[in-house]
C-alpha cells in the first residue's frame, strides 16, 4: 500500500492549471462592445444610428458652445462675424455682463447680499436634509421647514425694524424668483398632497368630498389660467387697499397646483400599500395617524418616490410660466436682456437659451441623480 | 327680500362711488404713496427695457420718470410694472398702476370701450419694410414682385397685403409663426425684405449677421400711435400725463434742452417764462408747482432730447425722427401752447 501512496499519481495535478486568459472576442474592450453595443443585428444598426447621431450634433454643438465662444468684451461688436472669426460661436461675454440681472432682476445693488445669504442658507438646509447620513437630521427639518422661510421672507422682503429696508416684490427677478417659486411649490406641495392623498381615501364623507373637489377641480385647469386668474380677474374683484402682492398670487397659485398633482401622485403610492398592512397596523392597535405615518406612508412614498421626484422636476420648469403676469423669472429676464440693442446680434438670443438650457439642465439632472441614489438606498431592504 | 336687495345695491353704489372718488383723485393718491406706478413694458429695447444693473430705460419709461419729475422733483420716484400685452389694461383698471406707458396704440375702441384714455401719442410708430441693401430699392413701392418674411396671423400681415393690393404690385408673402423665424429667414436670404412695426425693425436689424448691409425704407404703411393712457374718469390726472408731454415737445420747439435749462429760466421769451414758471400759474392749475415743466426738463431733458438718447441717434437703435420730428420739421409732434 505504501508503494502506492509513493507512486505520484500521473492523472492527479498537483499544481493548478494555467490560467487561460477568456477569448478576446469575449473581454476586455472589444467583449464589452460585443457583449453591450453589437450583441444583435438591431443593436448593431441602433449603434451605429446613435454614433452618427453624436458626431453629426456634438461637434458642431461644441464648437459653438466652446471653441467658437466669445468670452469677454465690452458690447456687440466682439460678438459679431469678422474676418478673424468668420462664424461666431456663443457670445458668453453677452451672459457675463447680464449675468447679474439674470441672478437677481431689479432686487437693489446694495441689498444683493441678501439674496446670496438666501441662497447659501437654503443650500445648507437642502444639504443638511439631502444628506441622509448627516447629523441631528430632526434639527435640519425644523430650519428647513420652520426657520428658513421666516428667515428667507425677513432676509428677501426686508424687515426695517432691524436695519434691512423693504424690498418690493416687484423688484424681484432672475435665479432669485425662479428658485423662491420652485421652493415653495415644492416644499408646500408635499404635505398639502400628502393631505389631500389621505383626505381622498378618507372614511369621512365631507373630508373626501372636499378633497376630490379641490383635487379634480385644480387638475381640471391649466396652471397658465390660475396664474391669470390670481393676476387679472383678483384686483378686479378686492378693493385696491387690500390688493395682495402680485408674487405672492403666482407663489399660492403655484403651490395649490403643485399639491393636486402631488395628492394623485401620493395616492398610487398608497393604493399600493397592501390591505395586510393596514390590517397588520390596526391590530396592532395604532390609531389612523400613528398607523399612517409609521406604517403606511413610509411604504407608500418610497414606492412614488420617483414620482414625486418626477413632479418636482416638472415643477422646477413650470414655473417659467410665472411670466405671463409680468413677473421676471430667469427664462424671462434672458428673453429681455436678448433685446438689449447693445449686446442684439445673431447669435445673442441662441446663447441666451443655450445658457438657460444649462441652468435648468443642472437642477433637473441633480434632483433625479439625488432620486436614484436615494431609491438605491431604500430599495436595498428589498433585496434582502 | 325687497329690503335685503336694496341694502345689496345701496352697498354696491357705495362701492362703486367710493371707487370713482379713489380713482379720480390719483394725483392725491400718487402724492401720499410718494411714488408713481407706472406699467411698462420690460422687454422692449428702446422703450421698455432694464439695463445689465437692473435700471429700467427706455423712451416709455423716461415718459414715466418726468411725470414722477413734475411730481416730487425726483425722478427716481416711480415703481415699474413689467406688463404683458394680456394683463396691461386690466392692471390700470383695477388701479393697479397710475398710468400705462407700454407702447399702447391709441385706437377707436381701445378708447371707448375698455374704460380708459389716452392723454396724447407720444410716438407714431407704424409698419416699416427693412430690404437687403443690394436689393438697390429706395422705396416701399419699388417692391413690386418681391418676397416678404412677415410674422403669422398679425395685423401687419393683413396690412402688408392691403397695401400691396392697393398700389397694385404682385406680393409673395412667406410667413412664419414668431418674428425670430421671420427675421432668420430673411436674413438667410430667403426674402427680399422683412416688414413689421419700425420701432421694432430697428431693434431687429441689429440681429442680423451684417446690419450695415440692410436698410429701413422710408414709407410707413400703417398707423400705430402709441400713446401712455390713464383711467377714464380722472380727467386731471389725465391733463398731467398729456401736459407732460405737451411740455416736453414745448421745450424742443423752443430749444430749451437738459443742459441750459437753467440760463433759459432768464429768458426773455414770454413762451418759455411761461412754460418753465417764471410767469402765470400753470402748474398749479395742473395741482402741481408751477415749476413742473422746468423739473421735466431739468432732469429728463426735452422730447427731442429723450427720443435720441432712447431710440435716435445716440442709441444703438438709430430710428429717423419720421413723423416723431416737430411739425416745424416736417413731422407730426405739435406742442399745445402753454398759455
Amino acid at each position: 500500500m505504501a508503494a502506492i501512496a509513493d507512486t505520484p499519481v500521473l492523472y492527479v495535478r498537483t499544481a493548478p492549471a494555467e490560467q487561460l486568459l477568456p477569448p478576446p472576442a469575449s473581454s476586455g474592450l472589444i467583449g464589452w462592445l460585443r457583449a453591450n453595443l453589437f450583441s444583435s443585428f438591431g443593436n448593431t444598426v441602433l449603434t451605429l444610428a446613435c454614433a452618427a447621431l453624436i458626431l453629426w450634433a456634438v461637434p458642431p454643438l461644441l464648437r459653438f458652445l466652446f471653441i467658437d465662444a466669445v468670452w469677454s468684451g465690452p458690447d456687440r461688436e466682439v460678438c459679431l462675424a469678422s474676418p478673424a472669426h468668420p462664424e461666431p460661436g456663443a457670445c458668453w461675454a453677452f451672459v457675463r455682463v447680464w449675468l447679474s440681472y439674470f441672478i437677481y432682476g431689479f432686487y437693489p445693488i446694495p441689498a444683493r447680499w441678501r439674496v446670496d445669504v438666501f441662497f447659501a442658507a437654503l443650500a445648507f438646509g437642502i444639504g443638511w436634509l439631502a444628506w441622509l447620513s448627516a447629523p441631528r437630521r430632526d434639527l435640519g427639518a425644523v430650519y428647513v421647514f420652520i426657520v428658513l422661510p421666516v428667515l428667507s421672507v425677513v432676509l428677501l422682503y426686508g424687515f426695517p425694524a432691524i436695519g434691512l429696508p423693504a424690498v418690493p416684490t416687484n423688484l424681484w427677478g432672475g435665479v432669485l424668483v425662479t428658485i423662491v417659486v420652485a421652493t415653495v411649490g415644492i416644499v408646500a406641495s408635499l404635505p398639502i398632497g400628502i393631505l389631500l392623498a389621505l383626505g381622498r381615501r378618507s372614511e369621512l364623507p365631507a373630508v373626501r368630498w372636499l378633497a376630490i373637489g379641490f383635487i379634480e377641480f385644480v387638475r381640471g385647469v391649466p396652471l397658465i389660467t390660475v396664474l391669470f386668474m390670481a393676476s387679472v380677474m383678483l384686483p378686479l374683484f378686492v378693493p385696491q387697499q387690500i390688493e395682495p402682492d402680485k408674487l405672492l398670487r403666482a407663489l399660492i397659485g403655484v403651490a395649490l397646483f403643485a399639491s393636486a398633482y402631488m395628492a394623485e401622485v401620493v395616492r398610487g403610492g398608497l393604493a399600493a400599500v397592501p390591505r395586510g398592512q393596514y390590517e397588520a397596523a390596526r391590530a396592532l392597535a395604532l390609531t389612523y395617524w400613528p398607523m399612517m405615518g409609521l406604517v403606511i406612508l413610509p411604504q407608500a412614498l418610497r414606492v412614488t418616490l420617483p414620482n414625486i421626484v418626477n413632479t418636482f422636476i416638472g415643477l422646477f420648469k413650470d414655473t417659467t410660466l410665472v411670466f405671463v403676469i409680468g413677473i421676471f423669472d430667469f427664462l424671462r429676464t434672458i428673453e429681455a436682456a436678448r433685446g438689449d440693442p447693445k449686446w442684439a446680434t445673431p447669435v445673442t438670443a441662441t446663447t441666451g437659451y443655450a445658457f438657460a438650457a444649462l441652468f435648468y439642465f443642472v437642477f433637473c439632472y441633480g434632483m433625479s441623480r439625488y432620486a436614484r441614489s436615494v431609491e438605491a438606498r431604500l430599495s436595498r431592504s428589498d433585496r434582502r | 327680500m325687497k329690503r335685503i336687495a336694496t341694502a345689496l345695491s345701496l352697498a354696491l353704489l357705495l362701492a362703486f362711488s367710493a371707487q370713482k372718488t379713489a380713482w379720480a383723485q390719483t394725483l392725491q393718491t400718487v402724492k401720499q404713496r410718494g411714488q408713481l406706478i407706472c406699467g411698462a413694458n420690460g422687454t422692449l429695447a428702446g422703450f421698455g427695457l432694464p439695463d445689465p444693473q437692473g435700471n429700467w430705460t427706455g423712451f416709455d419709461v423716461d415718459f414715466c420718470r418726468a411725470i414722477a419729475a413734475a411730481i416730487f422733483n425726483d425722478p427716481s420716484k416711480v415703481k415699474f410694472v413689467p406688463l404683458t400685452p394680456a394683463n396691461r389694461f386690466t392692471a390700470l383698471q383695477s388701479g393697479e398702476v397710475d398710468v400705462l406707458s407700454r407702447n399702447t396704440t391709441w385706437t377707436m375702441s381701445r378708447d371707448t370701450t375698455l374704460g380708459l384714455d389716452f392723454a396724447a401719442v407720444t410716438f407714431f410708430d407704424g409698419q416699416g419694410f427693412m430690404v437687403h441693401k443690394s436689393l438697390k430699392v429706395s422705396s416701399a413701392l419699388e417692391l413690386n414682385d418681391a418676397s416678404v418674411c412677415v410674422q403669422q396671423g398679425t395685423t401687419t400681415e393683413l396690412n402688408l397685403a392691403d397695401y400691396f393690393r392697393s398700389h397694385h404690385m404682385a406680393l409673395k408673402t412667406v410667413t412664419f409663426a414668431t418674428a425670430d423665424e421671420a427675421v432668420k429667414a430673411y436674413d438667410s436670404g430667403r426674402c427680399d425684405s422683412y416688414t413689421t412695426d419700425s420701432s421694432g425693425l430697428y431693434g431687429e436689424r441689429l440681429r442680423l449677421t451684417s446690419p450695415n448691409d440692410n436698410i429701413v425704407l422710408p414709407e410707413i404703411i400703417s398707423k400705430e400711435p402709441l400713446s401712455p393712457a390713464v383711467r377714464q374718469g380722472d380727467d386731471s390726472w389725465e391733463d398731467l400725463v398729456r401736459w407732460t408731454h405737451e411740455a416736453m415737445l414745448d421745450a424742443e420747439e423752443l430749444g430749451v434742452t437738459k443742459s441750459n435749462v437753467d440760463e433759459q429760466l432768464k429768458s426773455a421769451n414770454p413762451e418759455i417764462r411761461r412754460l418753465l414758471g417764471v410767469e402765470g400759474q400753470f402748474g398749479q392749475s395742473l395741482g402741481l408747482t408751477n415749476d413742473w415743466a422746468y423739473r421735466i426738463i431739468k432732469y429728463i431733458g426735452n422730447y427731442g432730447e429723450s427720443f435720441d438718447r432712447n431710440v435716435g441717434e445716440n442709441s444703438p437703435l438709430k430710428i429717423a425722427r419720421g413723423l416723431n420730428a416737430l411739425w416745424t420739421k416736417g413731422g407730426l409732434q405739435y406742442g399745445l401752447p402753454v398759455r
